[in-house]
Order: C-alpha cells, then sequence, then structure tokens
C-alpha cells in the first residue's frame, strides 16, 4: 500500500477546500441556514409537528442530507474532472498508485469535506431550532455511508463527463430533484396514496428516511430497509468504479 | 548488460483505429543519454506514454528497471520520472507544494532537503511560494522538470523539453541533463532540434510513422556523416575524369559541369591539394569551389522520406 500517496492525494484535495473555503463550506452553510429561516422559523411556526416532531427540527435532517448530497458530487466530481481537463491527471496514472489508493484519496477527501459540512450544518441549525438525537452513532454512520456513497457517485460523474455541462447535468437535473422529493421537508405518508407509492422508486427517500429516524426514532419506511439501500447504492457505486478502473474507461486511450 | 529499458514488439492502436506504433522494439542502456526523433505524429509521445503506464498498450511487453510495466507496474514506475510535452501543471498550488505532492504520490517520505536542492538546481528556489499560474511558460516547464526529478527516478523521460525555451535556459537544461547523467540516471529525451540530439545524446533513435527506422550511436552516425563533399565549378563541361585523379572519389554531375569530390574529413590528408593541382595539370579550369558537410538533419531527412 502506498499510503504516502494516498496521503498526498488527500491533503492536496483538502488543500483545495482551505483555498475556496468560501464556497466549500461557507456557501452550503449559509444556504441552509436561509431554509431554516424560511422553512423552519418563519413558516414551520404556521405548521403543524409531523409526527410528534416539531416541523423546523423535522425538516433539518432532510436539509442535511440534501446538503450531503450536492456537497459530495460536485466536491468529488469536480476533483477527479478537474485534472482530466487541465491534464495534470497523467502525473497519477503514471504513479505507483493503485486505483483503490486513487479512491482512498480522491473520495476519502471528498467524503471527509461533505461529513464537516453536515456537521456544521447541525451545528448552524441548533441555533435556529431545538433538537436531540436519539441515536448519534447511527446519525453519524449514516452521516459517513451516504457521503461515501455519493463521493464515489460523483466520482464516477467526474470521469464520464467531457465538459463543464455534463458535471452539472446529473447533480442539477437528477439529484436535487429526488432529493427535494425524497421527503426533505415532508413526511412521504402527507402524499397521496399513488405518489406514495411512486416515492418509493426514489433511492433518497430511504437515505432521508433512515436518516431521520436517527433523529427522532421515527420513519416513514423500515430503517433495516433504509440501511439495506444505503449499503445497495454504495455497492453499486463501488462496482461502478471498479468498471471504470477495470476497463481505463476515460482515463487512459 | 542487461538494458534498463526493453521496448519488445510493442503495438498501439488507439479507439477509432489509428496504429500509432507498429511492432516497436528498443532497447534503452542503463546511464545513457537516448534521443528520440521522428517528425511530428511519428508515435514519439504514445511510445513513452505506454513506457510511464499513461497509456495502454495493444500488444507487446515492455520492461523498466527490470519490472514489467504491467505486472509489476508499482516498481517500474517507481523507477521513471517523466517530464510531459504539454504544460499541464496545477494552477493554484505553490511551487513547493505542487513539487512535493509529487514526491508523495511516488511513494517517497518526505524529504525538504532533496526537494530544496531540486527546486535551488532549477533556480526555482526564489519562486517556490508563488502559485504555478503567476509563472512564465520556461518556468512552469522547470516545475514540470522538479515534479519528475522529486522521487529521485533512476529513468527519467524529457518529451520536447526544450521546445519554446530560450537559448539560455536549453544551455542550463543541457547541462542539467549532464549532470544527472553523470550521477547515473539514463535519460531519454525527444526533441525537433537536431543540434540538440547532436550535443547531448550518447544514442539516436528515429522513428517515423509508428515505426523505429534506425537505431545508433550518436559517434557511429556522426562518422557516417563525417563526409564531406567538395564542389568544383568547372569553367568548362568535362565528360570523362582524367586518368590521373581516377584514384580519387571523383563523380561528374549530370550537367557535366560540377566535379564531386566526396572524403573524410577525419582523415590527415584530404587530397584535396593534391586534386586542385592534378586539374591545373590537366588544363582543366574552375570557377569556384564549395565544401559542405552533412548533419544529422540530412540523414534524418533522408531517412524519413525513405519512409513514405
Ligand atoms: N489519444 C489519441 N487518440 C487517437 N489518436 C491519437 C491519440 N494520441 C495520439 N494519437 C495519434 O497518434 C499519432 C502519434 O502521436 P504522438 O503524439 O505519439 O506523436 P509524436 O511523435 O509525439 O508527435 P509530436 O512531435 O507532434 O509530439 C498521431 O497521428 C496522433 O494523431
Ligand atoms: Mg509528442
Amino acid at each position: 500500500m502506498n499510503f504516502y500517496a494516498v496521503k498526498a492525494i488527500y491533503k492536496f484535495e483538502m488543500a483545495r477546500t482551505w483555498r475556496t473555503l468560501m464556497q466549500s463550506i461557507a456557501s452550503p452553510v449559509l444556504s441552509t441556514s436561509l431554509y431554516f429561516i424560511v422553512f423552519g422559523t418563519a413558516i414551520g411556526s404556521r405548521m403543524q409537528s409531523i409526527n410528534g416532531v416539531d416541523y423546523g427540527a423535522f425538516i433539518i435532517p432532510g436539509l442535511v442530507m440534501l446538503t450531503l448530497l450536492t456537497q459530495s458530487l460536485s466536491n468529488a466530481s469536480f476533483g477527479i474532472y478537474f485534472p482530466r481537463f487541465s491534464g495534470t491527471i497523467f502525473e497519477v496514472l503514471s504513479a505507483p498508485v493503485s486505483y483503490v489508493e486513487i479512491l482512498l484519496g480522491y473520495v476519502g477527501a471528498a467524503a471527509s469535506k461533505s461529513v464537516m459540512v453536515g456537521m456544521l450544518i447541525l451545528v448552524t441549525a441548533r441555533c435556529f431550532v431545538d433538537y436531540e438525537i436519539q441515536h448519534p452513532v447511527w446519525m453519524f454512520a449514516f452521516l459517513v455511508f451516504t457521503s461515501v456513497t455519493f463521493s464515489l457517485f460523483g466520482f464516477i460523474i467526474g470521469i464520464w463527463a467531457d465538459s463543464f455541462e455534463k458535471l452539472q447535468l446529473i447533480p442539477m437535473m437528477v439529484i436535487t430533484p429526488l432529493a427535494f422529493l425524497g421527503g426533505s421537508f415532508y413526511s412521504i405518508d402527507m402524499l397521496p396514496p399513488f405518489w406514495q407509492t411512486v416515492t418509493l422508486f426514489n433511492p433518497v427517500v430511504y437515505l432521508i428516511s433512515g436518516f431521520r429516524w436517527s433523529f427522532f426514532g421515527v420513519a416513514d419506511v423500515n430503517v433495516a430497509l433504509s440501511l439495506g439501500m444505503t449499503v445497495l447504492f454504495l455497492v453499486l457505486c463501488i462496482v461502478g468504479v471498479a468498471w471504470i478502473f477495470k476497463t481505463g474507461y476515460r482515463l487512459k486511450d | 548488460m542487461q538494458p534498463i529499458i526493453s521496448v519488445q514488439n510493442v503495438s498501439k492502436i488507439y479507439k477509432g483505429g489509428f496504429q500509432a506504433l507498429k511492432h516497436v522494439d528498443l532497447e534503452i542502456k542503463k546511464g545513457e543519454i537516448f534521443a528520440l526523433l521522428g517528425p511530428n505524429g511519428a508515435g514519439k509521445t504514445t511510445l513513452i506514454s505506454i513506457i510511464c503506464g499513461i497509456v495502454n498498450l495493444s500488444e507487446g511487453t515492455v520492461n523498466a528497471a527490470g519490472f514489467d510495466i504491467v505486472k509489476d507496474y508499482r516498481a517500474a514506475r517507481g523507477a521513471i520520472g517523466l517530464v510531459p510535452q504539454e504544460l499541464s501543471t496545477d494552477a493554484f498550488e505553490s511551487v513547493w507544494n505542487t513539487v512535493t505532492f509529487s514526491r508523495g504520490l511516488f511513494g517517497k517520505p518526505r524529504n525538504d532537503a532533496y526537494i530544496e536542492k531540486v527546486l535551488r538546481d532549477l533556480s526555482l528556489w526564489e519562486k517556490r511560494h508563488t502559485s504555478i499560474r503567476e509563472l512564465s511558460g520556461g518556468m512552469k516547464r522547470r516545475v514540470l522538470i522538479a515534479k519528475a526529478l522529486s522521487h529521485e527516478p533512476q529513468i527519467l523521460f524529457l518529451d520536447e523539453p526544450t521546445a519554446g525555451v530560450d537559448v539560455e535556459l536549453r544551455r542550463d537544461m543541457w547541462a542539467m541533463v549532464r549532470e544527472l547523467r553523470r550521477k547515473g540516471v539514463t535519460i531519454i529525451l525527444t526533441t525537433h532540434y537536431i543540434e540538440e540530439a547532436e550535443e547531448m545524446a550518447d544514442r539516436i533513435g528515429i522513428i517515423s510513422k509508428g515505426e523505429i527506422i534506425l537505431v545508433d550511436d550518436k559517434s557511429a552516425l556522426m562518422e557516417k556523416l563525417g563526409q564531406k563533399q567538395l564542389a568544383i565549378q568547372l569553367q568548362h563541361p568535362l565528360t570523362e575524369i582524367p586518368a590521373n585523379l581516377s584514384q580519387y572519389a571523383l563523380t561528374i554531375s549530370e550537367d557535366n559541369v560540377t566535379l564531386v569530390y566526396t572524403f573524410d574529413t577525419q582523415n590527415e590528408e584530404t587530397g584535396v591539394a593534391e586534386i586542385l593541382r592534378k586539374l591545373n595539370e590537366n588544363g582543366i579550369e574552375f570557377k569556384d569551389l564549395h565544401s559542405s558537410q552533412s548533419s544529422l538533419e540530412d540523414i534524418f531527412v533522408s531517412l524519413v522520406h525513405g519512409n513514405d
């Protein structure tokens, strides 16, 4: 195992985070704060509690997930797309590193950053609403799992994309709608029965539901199912990445 | 002695079907400076990229530093440093960070003293905290060299290191390459400047259209090239070489007005004075003399065209 290489890539990627502190940390925190003010405090005060949870608190897990998904995708996809775009990827390809080490470096950094942002949002939320976390260990596990999974997914997008436009395409056109419709702001049993069934095809539902359970002990879908689905996505992404590395898809001519 | 790089029967067909390399065989000796020459699109960068692991080969095997580049890629790649043709550098990182990154990537523990030496040798020490986008093109090229040297490679590839580099920096680079060779580093460089190959290389390989068409010691090549030609412009056309001049390698041009004498510059006696005297004796008048030496460029051009 080339630990020096993993460390070098990880450090390099994290340095990018610190250099672009406003964009990478401050901006997600600011935008979530706005959601809290608008949905949590202003509108939420007129909303009924959902499953016994105050609306302001109810949206916290959803908002964290929303940010986690978009951040993981954009960090990881940009992290690998940019060296491909600028040509500096040659160095990584010519280095004595295995694909696992490349992944640990890039995906590890992207996921760490997401976890950091997620934690920061939780702290920020505390300034607006009172909440407690019933299962902190599970909460953290969901946080890390989701960050890793979506960072892997982002890595795949960053390798697939051959333009900046494509890089934005999936996060904007697929993930954001899925996250909004996945129950960030509502419980899915507030939907008509038909749409409840449709919603079950939305993978993000399972992530948000499981995550919310770790906070309040209530969930839209069974927790075991949530966990199972989260692990399934993780496995799917790993398979995707393994295929990319095996074939050299878009990395090597 | 076992070659430090051995390329056997390597072919490359890019997606889309273009064959960039055709059954290339090449051996690089340990400690030499090898110059790879060839016109644009000949396959120089492709060959280097394959050896360094950036491009997959379609056929054949490559060994570097005694290791198969596919099966033992870690050991093989760890021995190699590459300065690419394109100026692909990070933009926002500092010189210091980008060079230490490279060292880590190649699995070496931190060694600030060594990195400092590399940066000083390349006159980059003053710029170590500058972010790369603020550097000039020549400096960026040096940063790439520093990155390639950061992990103390045994083999260094320089893909057109002096393209777009001013005369002074080119001299500096040549000195640096010689210094590296003195320390035992094997250097493979590609260039379009024939005089660079003449100046630097121990051996020269010429590649054209994906095929290696010649590999030879530079001195052997130069010897072949060390021939000089003397063209004697005659006052009156001549159809036959006089008998007393037949011992010399003289030819008459097609229009019969030029006598061409080919001789070896290494010889003590070139025979030029003798010929001129005998021409006088035979009453052959001449109006002008012109001598020329064939250069590497000449064979290069003739070989590459011969390959058309
Ligand atoms: N990624 C690629 N896909 C398809 N064809 C390629 C690719 N890279 C190079 N080629 C083709 O392979 C041939 C050899 O290219 P290569 O870059 O190896 O040439 P070169 O000898 O380095 O030329 P130059 O002196 O211009 O740098 C060229 O015809 C080029 O168009
Ligand atoms: Mg080239």
